[in-house]
């Protein structure tokens, strides 16, 4: 049985029928995903906020100048990618397959970019700072499992999106995929985006040092 | 809302260029106000909520207009928002007694 066309769908009664979203599957399928992953960063935020209350000598150890400055940087860099990004999908519905491709591999690069960042952050972090997941200088060694867990696992999503977005602009020069499937990939990115707007005010600017007479 | 879905629904283009051009300026604002903020290093509560109001307006922006969620049916925006704003405030339910317990236990 062939699926119903959404166009005839919209003009029915009550503008529902077989498909109440006029949305394709896929879309849908994405919009679902997102919801229940915000709500995995949802509880991983939680969960940081009570540790950090929980804990009176919680650190601060950001400067801004190199730590503020780099995820600035980064947060500028994702949110460059988003715009490329809505680009490709619009460009996609157009049917300007070569302008679709071309801001996709602008997306992943500004995605690879923000990993990069990201590593050296980690690294100087790890190396020169002595912080891992178990231990810091500072004081609750809980700091680095949230500050790593986080963070990390945003690296991870943005990671797999850019090679998400890279098997997608490959399908889509090939004329193998569609434009639909460029926008469900443009979805997942820009969740990627929205997840950093969270991360990078509670875990990085609320963690600044302070100056000396500012009450914490 | 409903009023697009007709041109959403099939895929079909939605914002110009210069639509999202101005969210992302908007967006490239409000966070150049968040590390302003930091620069001045308020004291934690006042930071708190000020951040958190900001990363609201930044996340209604990406949804609203880069995810498409303005253009499209109400029935989609009411499938998914409630639901999970429903799921976020049980998770602060638990949140916020227990935690001002914690600072109240805090050593003065």
């Amino acid at each position: 049985m062939s699926e119903p066309e959404v166009e005839g769908i919209v003009e029915s009664p009550w503008s529902g029928g077989g498909s109440p979203f006029a949305i394709n599957s896929k879309k849908l399928g994405m919009w679902l995903f997102i919801v229940s992953d915000s709500l995995t960063f949802s509880a991983l935020l939680v969960s940081y906020a009570y540790v950090r209350l929980a804990n009176p000598d919680w650190p601060r150890p950001f400067e801004i100048y190199p730590a503020i400055a780099k995820s600035t940087l980064m947060t500028v860099i994702l949110l460059t990618s988003s715009l490329t990004m809505v680009f490709a999908v619009s460009a996609a519905q157009k049917g300007q397959t070569k302008r679709a491709v071309t801001m996709l591999w602008w997306t992943i690069l500004c995605g690879l970019a923000f990993v990069g960042i990201h590593a050296t952050e980690w690294y100087t972090l790890i190396t020169k700072e002595g912080v891992t997941p178990w231990s810091n200088p500072w004081g609750p060694p809980l700091f680095g499992g949230t500050f790593f867990g986080l963070t990390g696992l945003h690296m991870l999503h943005v990671t797999i999106g850019a090679v998400y977005l890279a098997v997608i602009a490959w399908g889509f020069g090939k004329g193998k995929w569609t434009a639909d499937h460029v926008e469900v990939s443009g979805l997942y990115w820009h969740f990627v985006d929205l997840v950093w707007m969270f991360i990078f005010p509670m875990v990085y600017l609320m963690s600044v040092t302070l100056k000396s007479g500012v009450t914490p | 809302m409903s009023a697009h879905a007709a041109t959403a629904s099939s895929g079909h283009d939605v914002g110009s260029s210069k639509l999202f051009v101005g969210v992302w300026i908007a967006l490239l604002g409000l966070t150049a106000f968040e590390v302003f903020l930091a620069y001045l290093r308020l004291p934690s509560l006042i930071m708190l909520t000020i951040l958190v109001g900001a990363s609201l307006i930044k996340a209604a922006l990406i949804v609203s207009y880069f995810m498409h969620l303005r253009f499209e049916r109400l029935g989609l925006f009411l499938l998914l928002v409630p639901a999970m704003v429903f799921c976020i405030c049980m998770m602060l339910i638990m949140f916020f007694p227990d935690s001002v317990r914690l600072m109240n236990m805090r050593p003065q």
